[in-house]
């Protein structure tokens, strides 16, 4: 009966056309975390990019995961965000939603905002319209070829902007952002689009000092409302915003704990802080 | 902010497409007027010749900024897209061919020529209901709309992207091209579709007809443009835009990218198969040569030369590039596949934002070259 | 036996004849036709007609006479006498108007090149005018056939014999039937064996011993001959009456099994046959794609040109053919590194003049190329005119290889496969094995990396583009043997190229080889119910869904790399 089902599936307009009601209504953290990673695996021609890796992520925690090159850390972000498939195992956001079954788009639609290792903005619109395409908002095809941006929505993107400090730059093209400026547009492009979880991947490279402790104060901020995890490599700032630390190696996770803890292990010591 | 202002938005920030719709405007009132009114003798008399290769123009340009659509704003380098212009040719000519009843070489009343000089007696299914006008233009626009969407469909859903994609929409039409020589086919085969006689009753050498045709091109070319251009400036269109400059980005922040795509390749599709329907009633013929890969890569460039990612670019390298296909064909046929050539060199090369960015270009250029000197300088 | 004991008659030889004895001619010609020694048993022995006589009595106006000497000769043992019925046959024996003289002549330059078809002496060049054809009509032809086999028959060539023995097959009497068991006994060819079985198993079918038509349709089973089909059809047959006309059934029934063996093995060659088309053709889209393998897969460059580098190298091969008019045979190895020569500095220049401006920009290097392309057809047309120019094929590229009577393998293919599979591992070799290769896969893995190792990678790039584009050339070289040679060559092949290299999967070489095959072998496998154009469009419709199913192709690369 699977085709019949898939057919359906097609002939259902609502489904094939345009994004399917998935939202963050369905989603169900009753048991405390809003993500569950359980025994997944993911290989690229023989080389185990993940190896049975479980983690799980508290409802409003605010988690860093740390480890050395090749841990597997942007392999996990591209799991969760379903960009990539796990050879085996589960991850589950909240009881109900299986993220393996689930596109990026209704992934993102379910409440996952994400940012790029490399800052990934749209470089042809200004800063403005970045925030605008990123805004939670009816997102189907003819409702954006008709959508006019309302009073509350301007208001919430200048809020935004100055928020992430770019309001002088509004109608600037991004192409033209600096490399801090970038991070701090795609930051604000995760608020815009309001997830339910964030997954932020390196966000200071190429930040002052004085940029990192507003991203760091930043980020400590959403934690609570929001379930914010933060890959790093820059273990100072690490240190500043963290209270649970993750600590990756060869796809699994090698320790988990506070801060001192995991500098404390001595298998961490040996593998990563060692050196 | 309501709708009729976003349309008057739309027009006060696009200074191009202002002039451009104003010079349509004129052409579309001057040149019937100098055909029909002023006497032949007049210098200012223009030929129905003229008019009708003006009219072939303004269908090339109505085909270029279908192009101009998805390869200028979604970043899809169509190779493919004489198919969907053909394929409205075709169902215009089907149409024309039902039109000349009886009065074909063999006079029979039921069939074409080409089906009774296959010896067959009946009219193919797919025949049927081209008698009707209007069925005629509801296939022009969803034959090609509908093979844009399930083509789309199948690609944009399995992420085809880039040079595979152009390279499989070459394949599409190459595939038709090849279909369509086949005399089994029912389209005539070789020889195409041609000898039509009239169009709605109105006789197809009349120079009224001929103007006619030439005045509703216009109008359906700015028709074209300024939907292309409502499209391009509403947030439907960044998000496009901003699918062409960062894929990932926009399905990470939660846009159906491949539905994105989709629309505008469909919507694209159907004006590529409005301009063929224009283009076969004036130039009198269709054949299975217009799907051929050259006329799409032809296309291309086009808007290359124009400038991708202006509308109006592509409209102003349609024209030009046309004319001068025009006029070495006639004057030094053995240069034009050689001035062709290096155009699509020299554009890519030298030129990547066409006529409408080179002044841009210069500006850039100029600027530079002053930073150095004040670099120099100091 | 031999045919020095059939019937003989003497004539003077002084022409006309004047002692014309009809009975007795008529009865010679039918114990000569038949080969029934039994006129020769009864009869005197009568003095063979010599050679020489033979010979002189074909210039005679009546055909019936004619047809005597064309015995004569045939018994006369002497080996001159096959080469002169072949001239007959063929119409190229005449004899010169002042002598007399029988002559056999070849066109030459000029006039004639004349043998004596008596001595076989060579006489030199000769005039047409001053000579006289010697004409013969159907029945004579006929006759000589028949004649010519029977001579070939101990020929020392085991291809003359076996087409010896299949003229015979078309007409087996009793006598001929004798000539060829005798000839089976010291046969020495497998392939000439197997002919010869046939006939006499043909022969016997209809034998009275039960046993022996028995074992004859055993025989008949394992021949792939027609003959064999045809002799067995009407033995399971049913007549116009709705009776068998075979009265006996087992005798039938082994007709029906023998027929159905027949047409099985029959259809397993044709099979065998498809395949092998399939796979010239594959190989012909191996030698197109493998170029474009290297500058789509391994540097990510479309150039859409590639068909016009093909071309170029089809016309290099042209162009050698006109510079050494008197050794076509060598042409070939001379026009395959010509062409990659041409082509590799066309490509090099291509690429250090258009493309290296142009890198990481995959789809205006498309359009870009694509004006080249239109530049070159459109100078080889101003060169060499638009018409289609022939290349001649070598005598060792033509002809073919005969497996069977039903399965035989064009030489021109044959090599075909062999060469683009000796270009494929080459190509392997100095990608896998060689400096050149190594720094190919350093530039195409990490640039930037590769910069910084000191790599010139400009350098890399032009020498990579030019071997793909050489390679180009050299699949020009082979398919000049096989389609015609015109501007527009390379067109019909660079949408089928990319179409392989895309459905093998960007990047990897094996992937273009498999890709390439079975495209080849699907599209011959489709042509015989679909035809040729719908095949193609079949094939085209299959890939562009292929595509969509796995966008990376049957052979995808994997890995963090590709994703970004």
């Amino acid at each position: 009966m699977k085709p019949l089902h898939r057919l359906r599936g097609m002939m259902n307009r609502r489904r094939a056309l345009d994004v399917p009601p998935v939202t963050a209504e369905r989603l169900d953290v009753s048991h405390g975390p809003i993500l569950y990673i359980e025994g997944v695996s993911v290989s690229f021609d023989g080389f185990k990019a993940l190896n049975k890796l479980t983690l799980y992520i508290d409802d409003g925690e605010l988690r860093c995961i740390i480890g050395p090159n090749g841990a597997g850390k942007t392999t996990m972000m591209d799991v969760i965000t379903g960009k990539t498939r796990p050879d085996k195992g589960t991850v589950f956001f909240g009881q109900t939603l299986d993220l393996t079954q689930m596109s990026e788009t209704e992934i993102a639609a379910a409440g996952i905002g994400r940012k790029f290792q490399k800052p990934t903005v749209f470089p042809q619109h200004s800063v403005f319209e970045n925030l605008e395409l990123a805004m939670q908002a009816d997102k189907r095809v003819w409702s954006t070829l008709f959508a006019e941006l309302s009073g509350e929505q301007r208001d919430r993107i200048e809020e935004v902007m100055t928020i992430v400090g770019l309001q002088e730059l509004s109608k600037g093209r991004a192409a033209l952002l600096s490399h801090g400026q970038k991070q701090w547009l795609e930051i604000g492009m995760l608020l815009m689009q309001n997830p339910r979880l964030l997954l932020v991947d390196e966000p200071v490279a190429g930040m002052t000092h004085q940029e990192m402790d507003r991203t760091a104060e930043l980020l400590v901020s959403l934690a609570g409302k929001h379930s914010v995890v933060v890959v790093e490599h820059d273990m100072e700032f690490v240190r500043s915003i963290a209270r649970k630390v993750t600590v990756l190696h060869e796809g699994a996770v090698l320790a988990e704990g506070s801060m001192d803890d995991v500098q404390n292990n001595p298998r961490v010591i040996d593998v990563y802080l060692g050196a | 902010m309501s709708r009729t202002s976003l349309v008057t938005q739309m027009l006060t920030n696009d200074r191009g497409g202002r002039v451009f719709l104003a010079v349509l405007a004129t052409v579309m009132v001057a040149v019937p007027v100098l055909n029909l009114l002023v006497p032949e003798s007049s210098a200012l008399h223009v030929s129905t010749y003229t008019v009708t290769l003006l009219g072939k123009y303004l269908c090339y340009a109505l085909l270029a900024v279908a192009l101009d659509l998805v390869w200028g704003y979604c970043g899809i380098l169509s190779l493919g897209h004489a198919a969907f212009f053909a394929l409205g040719g075709y169902a215009m000519g089907m149409y024309l061919m039902r039109r000349i009843g009886d009065r074909g070489v063999y006079g029979n009343p039921d069939l074409p020529d080409f089906m009774v000089f296959l010896n067959w007696h009946e009219l193919p299914w797919y025949w049927h209901g081209f008698d009707s006008f209007l069925f005629a233009m509801i296939m022009v626009v969803l034959v090609p709309g509908l093979l844009a969407f399930v083509f789309g469909w199948l690609a944009f859903r399995s992420r085809v992207t880039g040079v595979y994609l152009s390279i499989i929409t070459q394949a599409l039409t190459f595939a038709l091209m090849l279909a369509f020589f086949r005399n089994e086919m029912g389209f005539g085969g070789n020889n195409g579709l041609t000898d039509f006689k009239d169009i709605l009753g109105f006789d197809l050498q009349s120079d009224a007809t001929r103007v006619t045709l030439f005045a509703i091109t216009g109008a359906l070319l700015a028709l074209g443009y300024v939907l292309s251009r409502y499209i391009v400036s509403s947030k439907l269109g960044r998000v496009v835009i901003a699918i062409r400059d960062a894929e990932d980005r926009a399905r990470f922040i939660g846009y159906r990218v491949e539905l994105y795509k989709l629309w505008v390749f469909v919507f694209s599709a159907v004006l590529a198969g409005i301009a063929g329907a224009l283009y076969v009633p004036q130039v009198g013929i269709i054949n299975p040569g217009e799907f051929s890969p050259l006329n799409s890569i032809e296309l291309v460039v086009w808007v290359a030369v124009g400038g991708r990612g202006t509308l109006y670019g592509a409209v102003i390298g349609a024209v030009l590039v046309n004319y001068a296909k025009t006029f070495f064909t006639g004057a030094l046929p053995e240069v034009w596949l050689f001035a062709l050539g290096g155009l699509f060199v020299v554009v890519t090369v030298l030129l990547p934002r066409g006529i409408i960015g080179l002044a841009g270009q210069i500006k850039t250029h100029r600027q530079a070259k002053a930073s150095k000197q004040s670099e120099a300088l100091t | 036996m031999g045919f020095t004991t059939t019937g003989q008659r003497r004539f003077a030889l002084n022409h006309p004849f004047p002692h014309f004895r009809p009975t007795l001619i008529v009865c010679t010609l039918l114990a000569l036709l038949s080969g029934h020694n039994a006129l020769a048993d009864d009869a005197p022995p009568v003095a063979p007609m010599p050679y020489a006589d033979a010979i002189a009595a074909l210039k005679d106006r009546s055909f019936d006479l004619k047809a005597q000497a064309v015995d004569a000769l045939v018994q006369s043992g002497n080996p001159l006498a096959l080469a002169a019925l072949k001239a007959l046959v063929d119409g190229d024996l005449y004899y010169a108007q002042d002598d007399g003289r029988v002559v056999i002549a070849k066109d030459a330059a000029g006039g004639v090149l004349t043998t004596d078809a008596g001595s076989g002496a060579a006489l030199g060049e000769a005039v047409k005018r001053d000579l006289k054809k010697i004409i013969i009509n159907n029945t004579m032809r006929n006759q000589l056939r028949a004649a010519i086999a029977r001579l070939s028959l101990a020929s020392d060539n085991p291809d003359a014999r076996l087409s010896a023995v299949l003229e015979i097959l078309k007409d087996l009497t009793p006598e001929a039937v004798a000539l060829l068991r005798t000839a089976r006994e010291d046969e020495q060819s497998r392939r000439v064996r197997e002919a010869l079985d046939t006939a006499l198993a043909i022969a016997d079918v209809n034998a009275d011993n039960k046993r022996a038509r028995l074992a004859a349709i055993d025989e008949l089973s394992a021949s792939l001959y027609p003959e064999a089909r045809n002799v067995l059809v009407p033995l399971a047959a049913k007549g116009a009456d709705g009776e068998f006309v075979e009265p006996d059934a087992e005798i039938r029934e082994a007709a029906a099994g023998a027929i159905r063996i027949i047409d099985g093995k029959r259809e397993f060659y044709s099979t065998v046959e498809t395949a092998f088309f399939g796979l010239s053709l594959g190989s012909v889209l191996l030698l197109a794609a493998i170029g474009l393998a290297i500058t789509f897969g391994v540097m990510g460059v479309i150039n859409m040109a590639h068909g016009e580098l093909i071309m170029l190298g089809a016309y290099t091969t042209y162009v050698v053919q006109l510079l050494m008019p008197h050794h076509i045979e060598w042409s070939l190895l001379v026009a395959v590194p010509a062409a990659f020569l041409v082509a590799g500095l066309v490509g090099i220049a291509i690429e250090r003049g258009v493309i290296r401006f142009l890198y990481g920009r995959p789809l205006e290097t498309l359009l870009a190329t694509f004006g080249i392309s239109l530049i070159l057809q459109q100078t080889v047309r101003t060169i060499f005119s638009p018409l289609n120019r022939s290349v001649e094929t070598p005598q060792w590229m033509s002809g073919s290889l005969e497996i069977n009577s039903v399965l035989s393998l064009t030489y021109n293919r044959l090599y075909i496969v062999l060469f683009s599979l000796m270009v494929f591992f080459a190509l392997l070799a100095i990608l896998k094995k060689t400096r050149l290769g190594l720094h190919v896969r350093a530039v195409s893995q990490n640039r930037a990396m590769a910069r910084a190792m000191g790599i010139r990678t400009g350098w890399v790039d032009a020498l990579t583009f030019g071997l793909g584009s050489g390679i180009a050339g050299v699949a020009g070289v082979a398919l000049s043997q096989l389609t015609n040679v015109g501007p527009n060559l390379g067109q019909s092949y660079i949408i089928d190229s990319f179409m392989v290299v895309v459905f093998g999967g960007v990047g990897n070489l094996w992937g273009t080889l498999v890709g390439a095959l079975s495209l080849g072998v699907v599209n011959k496998f489709l042509e015989p119910w679909a035809g040729a154009v719908l095949a193609k469009i079949l094939v085209l419709v299959f890939i562009i869904l292929f595509i969509q199913k796995k966008p990376r192709g049957l052979f995808p690369q994997k890995g963090r790399a590709v994703e970004h």
